[in-house]
């Protein structure tokens, strides 16, 4: 079918840009590795605010979450965490390439699989909340986070964590960390777009469509709430993890719980593309990264005001997003029928 | 962080100072907390840039004292005359396409102006810490509580301000037709009410009340460029826990809030004083929760 | 005949309003039971408290013999308890089959199989049951963009998917075009008969109900008025009194 042929070619298209873009554009490179961290944001944001109706403003938590303990456990393999942040990175990790990979895949994954006891039991707590209570309660969890850490001795409070240093030439560290998120972001896109066919893609649609609805109809609300919650915080741990030793260095505010550089602008990503769709997250996120390092370049000082209006804008003059607004004008190509079935119309009774 | 709280124990006059500078503090934040009732409830809009108009007023008294070189009472009217003009700018450019949209959007928009309006700050005063200093001195409470005279002129301030939007709802036809369209606005509307005259009045007498409170605040207290968030936690935390259209509620959670704040930054240390209050917003939340839990009708 | 709901001594006020006082009365099993009543006497009210979504004050209601006057929405539609709202709804935002998948019945779903697809015996069904209430061809459509009486049709096609006990249904013909409600009536029965599905319907149009119903019971001003076939309805003097409104 031409169809299913062209989407492979869509998808071989974006797969070999991705493979080459780092060897081409290399003096890009670090712009490119965020720019898959800014794909997973907006992937993991839509799955809850998108598909879900559930608009949170903290999913940026379990970033933070997963950064945090990664570390924790990389550190911790080899020293006391609690005499190596004190020293204020006076301490010098000394790791081989074998100790490092080995850390770095162990704090993945007990930060993915942290950050989803974390869902888990804050579940209970917001998912009693409903529209804008939800929307503060989460933005609430995520600034009590950023706060607490930043005042918790244990992992450096506000001068944060040095983590080690990627074994071997910097270039191979940074594609090692561009292909680290690419897959990342890969695995989580179709790991999504699997579930979005599933039952369960359909009872999250109709728990945002209408709630109530749902719930007398039987569906456990409840149950798919923390479960797509948590399978938002179990990639946006292992991209915590990721950055943490990406970035090499981390502390609560500017890197972990990013409210205003990271947390916010998840939510935007996933409304400029257009919410509740497949694509709308990711080309989002790709538009915003451009609109963010575009600024960054030419309003250097005023980036932040630019993004400030951005945000604005964005929701309250075209919230439908990009997919939303092309789904509106050409509903065929979305699957969307507008006609009725005569030819079938009159099918004898079964 | 213990022995603080021991300290409270052995010197109980400790309590009384805290308590004071708690409620006198509180007496400000029932102001921006009000407003924000205020906006919630007649044009359903959650404001998240409050706490940023306050530090705005802040600024407003520091450039009044800094610049001008007068006392930064002076900026009291000022503040309140310049911010009224900023919400109603604001309305014509942002709020008035938001309201009537879902619950999420005006939350996002005005979190998107918060950032705005920080940045900006940031850029034209830099990221220090200031204070606008009213030239008043400190006096002592039974003799062994030092108080300072600034906080209960402001405490009296936010009270008789207070006092004035109360008698300005009751008795003016704005008023009047700001609680009739809080009430039902298609009925205000037919009724020949113009319904965005109000709502952008509504919007720009909030945005005046937190100027006013933002000059009360850099003059007892500090401003920085960044601690609009604060300032809005802090105006979520009252009405939740105080609920809409309930103003001695309002007071009395404002007051609340201002004395644990003072005892928990005292307690723990004031690094956690920005946690405390996010910490109280949670708890509010879930106690609110629980209350509604109870009945058997389903949760909104 | 065993009775499936039993209502006992039910009373409801809202505020200083009393909506239900005292009510009694049992829902057979494997019947159609109605329920009439003159604007405001409390028949949705009834319903809501039923299934679950306020509280009562006093009084017992019991499902196949549990008491279930505690318990919240969710948990009774998992015993098998569904109701359509006067007021349908349906995902607009969706298309028809679509809003029939929603409803397979959840209560027996294991938490791996929610995971699954959608099975080939579902989408049958589904189109099998969208052809019972006659909106086959607009299976595909947006269920938003049909008229009131087609959702009213699909809601109850959605209901009927869930394969509950037994079926609430709060005004199935308000709004539904009249040269309609014959066939109506007829799927209805068919529910009935064919599915085994109990129903208990709030109805206005009295031709319907007395078409419809085995036993009838009325309310008038909060109170239940008169139970009985629908020949002993009819002839009752205080149920006609009531709807005349003779006092």
């Amino acid at each position: 079918m031409s169809t299913s042929r062209r989407t492979l070619g869509l998808y071989g298209g974006i797969a070999i840009a991705s493979l080459v873009a780092p060897f081409v554009f290399d003096s890009y490179i670090s712009q490119l590795t965020v720019l898959w961290v800014m794909v997973l944001f907006a992937i993991t944001w839509d799955a809850m605010g998108g598909q879900m109706g559930y608009n949170s403003l903290g999913n940026i938590f379990f970033f933070g979450a997963g950064m945090y303990i990664s570390a924790v456990v990389q550190i911790g393999l080899h020293y006391d965490v609690a005499e190596y942040t004190a020293a204020y990175g006076a301490i010098k990790v000394d790791f081989t390439p074998a100790q490092y990979h080995v850390g770095l895949v162990l704090g993945t994954i007990v930060a993915a699989l942290g950050s989803v006891a974390l869902a888990v039991a804050l579940s209970w707590v917001v998912f009693g909340l409903r529209g804008p209570y939800f929307a503060i309660g989460t933005l609430g969890v995520a600034l009590a986070a950023g706060e607490l850490v930043g005042a918790w001795e244990y992992v450096g409070a506000g001068s944060g964590i040095s983590l080690p240093v990627f074994p071997g030439e910097p270039e191979v560290g940074e594609r090692f960390f561009y292909f680290a998120f690419f897959i990342a972001a890969v695995l989580s896109f179709f790991f999504f777009r699997w579930l979005y066919g599933t039952r369960f893609g359909l009872a999250i649609n109709a728990i945002r469509d209408d709630e109530e609805k749902a719930e007398a109809m039987g569906i456990r609300t409840m149950r798919y709430k923390t479960i797509t919650w948590s399978l938002s915080a179990f990639f946006l741990g292992i991209c915590g993890s990721l950055f943490g030793n990406y970035n090499i260095f981390i502390e609560p505010l500017e890197v972990a719980f990013a409210t205003v550089v990271f947390g916010i602008p998840m939510v935007v990503m996933a409304l400029l593309g257009g919410k509740g769709t497949l694509w709308g997250p990711v080309i989002g996120a790709v538009l915003y990264h451009v609109i963010k390092e575009a600024t960054w370049k030419y309003f250097l000082g005023w980036q932040w005001v630019a993004l400030g209006l951005l945000i604005v804008v964005t929701v309250v003059f075209f919230q439908q997003g990009i997919m939303g607004w092309a789904q509106d004008k050409w509903p065929e190509l979305f699957g969307i029928e507008v006609e009725e079935d005569s030819a079938e119309g009159d099918r004898e009774a079964a | 962080m213990l022995s603080n709280f021991q300290l409270l124990f052995d010197f109980p006059v400790l309590n009384i100072e805290l308590l004071l500078n708690g409620l006198m503090i509180g007496g400000i934040f029932a102001l921006a907390a009000y407003g924000l009732a205020l906006v919630w409830g007649v044009m359903n809009v959650k404001n998240l840039a409050q706490g940023d108009f306050v530090i705005m007023g802040g600024y407003i008294a520091f450039v009044v004292y800094k610049e001008l070189g007068i006392n930064p009472l002076w900026a009291l009217p000022v503040a309140g005359i310049v911010m009224f003009g900023f919400g109603w700018l604001l309305y014509g450019l942002v709020i008035r396409w938001v309201i009537g949209r879902d619950l999420f959007t005006s939350l996002l928009a005005t979190f998107g102006m918060a950032i705005v309006i920080q940045q900006l700050l940031n850029l034209i005063f830099g990221p220090d810490v200031q204070t606008a200093d009213s030239g008043l001195g400190t006096q002592l409470f039974l003799d062994s509580v030092p108080v300072q005279e600034i906080r209960v002129l402001s405490l009296a301030i936010a009270g008789i301000l207070a006092l004035m939007v109360i008698l300005f709802m009751k008795n003016s036809r704005m008023g009047q037709a700001i609680r009739a369209t809080a009430q039902d606005p298609r009925a205000a509307k037919i009724m020949g009410i113009d319904t965005d005259r109000v709502y952008a009045f509504t919007y720009s007498l909030n945005a005046a009340i937190c100027g006013v409170a933002g000059v009360l605040i850099s003059m007892i207290w500090v401003i920085q460029p960044f601690y609009g968030i604060g300032h809005s936690i802090r105006s979520f935390v009252i009405v939740v826990a105080a609920g809409l259209g309930n103003l001695p509620g309002v007071i009395i959670s404002a007051l609340g809030l201002g004395a644990l704040e003072q005892y928990g930054g005292f307690g723990f240390g004031t690094e956690f004083q920005q946690a405390i209050v996010v910490g109280l917003l949670i708890l509010v939340l879930i106690v609110r929760q629980i209350m509604q839990a109870r009945h058997r009708q389903v949760v909104q | 005949m065993a009775a499936m709901i039993e209502v006992r001594n039910v009373s409801k006020a809202f505020g200083g309003v009393q909506a239900n006082r005292s009510i009694s009365l049992d829902v057979a099993k494997g019947k159609i039971t109605g329920l009439i009543g003159p604007n405001g006497s409390g028949k949705t009210t009834l319903f809501n408290s039923i299934v679950g979504y306020h509280p009562i004050d006093e009084g017992s209601i019991k499902f196949e013999g549990k008491e279930i006057s505690k318990l919240r929405v969710p948990q009774i539609a998992r015993l098998g308890m569904l109701r359509t709202f006067q007021q349908t709804r349906i995902y607009g935002k969706m298309n028809c089959i679509k809003n029939m998948l929603i409803s397979v019945p959840h209560r027996s779903m294991g938490l791996i199989e929610i995971f699954g697809d959608h099975s080939a015996q579902e989408l049958e069904k589904a189109e099998h049951l969208l052809e019972f209430v006659g909106l086959y061809a607009k299976r595909k459509l947006q269920a938003g963009d049909l008229s009131f009486g087609q959702q009213k049709l699909l809601e109850f096609a959605m209901a009927l998917m869930n394969q509950p006990q037994i079926l609430l249904l709060d005004e199935p013909t308000a709004g539904i075009n009249p040269t309609l409600i014959n066939g109506l009536i007829d799927r209805l029965k068919r529910a009935n008969t064919e599915f085994g599905i109990t129903l208990f319907v709030i109805e206005h149009n009295m031709r319907v109900i007395m078409n419809l119903a085995e036993n009838i019971y009325c309310l008038a001003h909060s109170e239940l008025l008169a139970e009985g076939s629908p020949e002993t309805i009819q002839k009752d003097k205080r149920v006609i009194d009531a709807y005349l409104g003779a006092h």
